[in-house]
């Protein structure tokens, strides 16, 4: 005896109709449907302009990062252009990925800041952009910037970043992120 | 005889040439077609940089077909511990010669008269012509059924002989399938064989570039459209490319009967179904869009219907001959690829009843309808 298996119908199930039981013309539709896409994107390939939705990284970045993205990071500076960063490990005891690498440096001439980074490596290879770094800081001498500038590399050597690239960024030229000026700090 | 070695030994060279390059350059077009076609970007990180200097040459990443071969060659030979080592290290070469060999009696360009195309040669070939096929038999088209049947036992040896459930069940799979699609296939060419009273693939090409109605041109896809829907399907079937790739379903059976190959012998059989792309886009080519002839266009030139005859120079016609061919190959091909990256898979018991219960009495209901409209025809007439 056979016993045949009798699928679970469902209240609001799609009957198929005729025209869709005939099989082949719904097969057709398909196929024009991904062909006509398929010429759309050609002809725009062919005309010299881009089609595809892809963002070709690291190539070309998306245009709508979050403003809040967390990016590449930034070492803030004093006006004389020293790093902020007083080398307290407090960023590099937080971080989970255990990136960040301090080397401590003493600067008795500076009688305020005597603790200055001698090293301040980041290990972007590793880096999970969490940005615990930023929140565990006590001087704000660490930020994320929005972007990843020359971030992506085929190398990974070339993804561990110092303090010559880390102090790239110009705090007094970001409106967003205002480095409170010398003459500011006196006059408060 | 020299003059017939030489002759055909370059026809060997390019017809192996072409099937290569066709399978190589087919999994690139896969890519990228399928890309384009959903709105991506497709493959293109591998490059190859020019030694001594940094200039890297991705040309829309060609080069990745390359790089996929490379990794085949170099990567471990896994073997299985099976009882029979001598039919799985076979399995892959008998899936891929016959795909090869089917091409031998395809022809890709019209009679070649080497005299005429290179005078320097005139006196040594003298007056001889050679059709372009490397081999020019009267029973063509049932070569090529017959070689593309050795493909079954290729897949189902492998199946067998890799010591694994899944290989197995995949083999079976793709024993049945096969069989039941050549059926319809072979059913679906009936009725061109009844139009033309040939098997000779040669001489179906030269019957296609007349006229039907006096207007439009004598393809088979214009006397038997609904022969040619079927065999495109059957003959996608025949592959084993979705929507029919139930052999090598990876939810259910991982890799289907060359689960248990690595290396170059899956390379084998991957490379195996890209030539056989371009084998059915060649058949279907043959014998359904006039072979390498171009509308009104035989051997000596144009023949438009009701206007005056354009004479082509020899060597312009052979050229355009095997231009057309590879292009309509190309683009037969490129609706494969259309079509496997269109629709959905079957399940297992609807690939079958789709043979057996839809394809089969269609293709049956044609080849009826066919000769007793040949029948009336030439009852007619006489």
């Amino acid at each position: 005896m056979t016993v045949r298996y009798a699928r679970k119908r469902y209240w609001n199930e799609r009957q198929l109709g005729r025209w869709e039981r005939a099989y082949l013309p719904e097969i057709l539709r398909g196929l024009a449907l991904t062909s006509r896409i398929f010429l759309r994107n050609m002809g725009k390939w062919i005309t010299g302009r881009k089609g595809a939705l892809t963002t070709y990284y690291p190539e070309e970045t998306r245009a709508d990062y979050a403003p809040l993205n967390r990016g590449k990071h930034v070492l803030t500076q004093r006006p004389d252009g020293k790093p902020q960063c007083v080398a307290c490990n407090l960023c590099a005891t937080d971080c989970p990925a255990k990136v960040i690498e301090i080397e401590a440096g003493f600067d008795p001439s500076d009688a305020a800041h005597p603790k200055f980074p001698l090293r301040f490596e980041i290990d972007y290879s590793r880096c999970v952009f969490c940005g615990l770094c930023v929140e565990a800081c006590p001087e704000d001498a660490i930020r994320m910037a929005k972007e990843t500038p020359n971030l992506p590399s085929g190398d990974r050597h070339a993804m561990w970043l110092g303090l010559d690239e880390l102090l790239q960024w110009q705090p007094q030229r970001d409106p967003a992120k205002r480095y409170p000026s010398a003459g500011a700090g006196r006059s408060r | 005889m020299t003059q017939d070695l030489v002759v055909t030994v370059i026809y060997i060279g390019y017809a192996v040439g072409m099937l290569m390059t066709f399978g190589t350059v087919l999994t690139w077009v896969e890519r990228k077609q399928a890309a384009v076609m959903s709105d991506r970007i497709g493959a293109n990180r591998a490059y190859v940089r020019i030694p001594f200097t940094q200039m890297k040459l991705i040309w829309l990443g060609l080069f990745h077909g390359l790089a996929d071969g490379l990794k085949m060659l170099v990567k471990e030979d896994w073997k299985p511990r099976t009882y029979d080592a001598l039919a799985y290290s076979l399995a892959p070469w008998v899936v891929f010669t016959p795909v090869l060999l089917v091409f031998a009696v395809i022809p890709f360009g019209g009679m070649l008269e080497p005299a005429r195309l290179f005078p320097s040669l005139a006196d040594w070939y003298g007056g001889r012509s050679y059709p372009m096929q490397i081999s020019r038999i009267d029973a063509g088209l049932l070569v090529v059924f017959a070689f593309s049947g050795i493909t079954i036992i290729g897949s189902m040896l492998a199946g067998w002989s890799s010591n694994n459930k899944f290989s197995l069940l995949g083999g079976l799979r793709a024993g049945s399938q096969m069989i039941s699609y050549e059926l319809v296939m072979g059913l679906t060419v009936l009725g061109l064989l009844l139009i033309w009273g040939t098997v000779d693939l040669d001489a179906m090409v030269r019957r296609q570039s007349g006229t039907v109605l006096g207007v439009l041109p004598a393809w088979g896809v214009v006397l038997q459209p609904f022969a040619a829907i079927l065999f495109m399907t059957a003959a996608i079937a025949e592959n084993k490319r979705i929507p029919f790739d139930l052999p090598e379903a990876e939810s259910e059976l991982i890799a289907g009967y060359y689960t248990e190959y690595s290396a170059m012998k899956m390379g084998l059989f991957m490379f195996a179904e890209f030539i056989e792309i371009a084998i059915i886009g060649a058949l279907f080519t043959t014998l359904f869009l006039g072979g390498y002839n171009l509308p009104y266009m035989d051997d000596s030139g144009f023949r438009f219907p009701g206007g005056h005859p354009i004479a082509l120079s020899h060597g312009a016609v052979v050229v355009t001959q095997l231009l057309v061919f590879l292009a309509k190959v190309l683009l037969v091909c490129s609706f494969q690829i259309l079509v496997r990256w269109s629709l959905p898979r079957f399940r297992y018991d609807q690939l079958l009843s789709f043979a057996w219960k839809f394809m089969l009495p269609l293709a049956l209901l044609n080849l009826m309808v066919t000769a007793t409209v040949l029948w009336a025809l030439q009852g007619s007439a006489r």
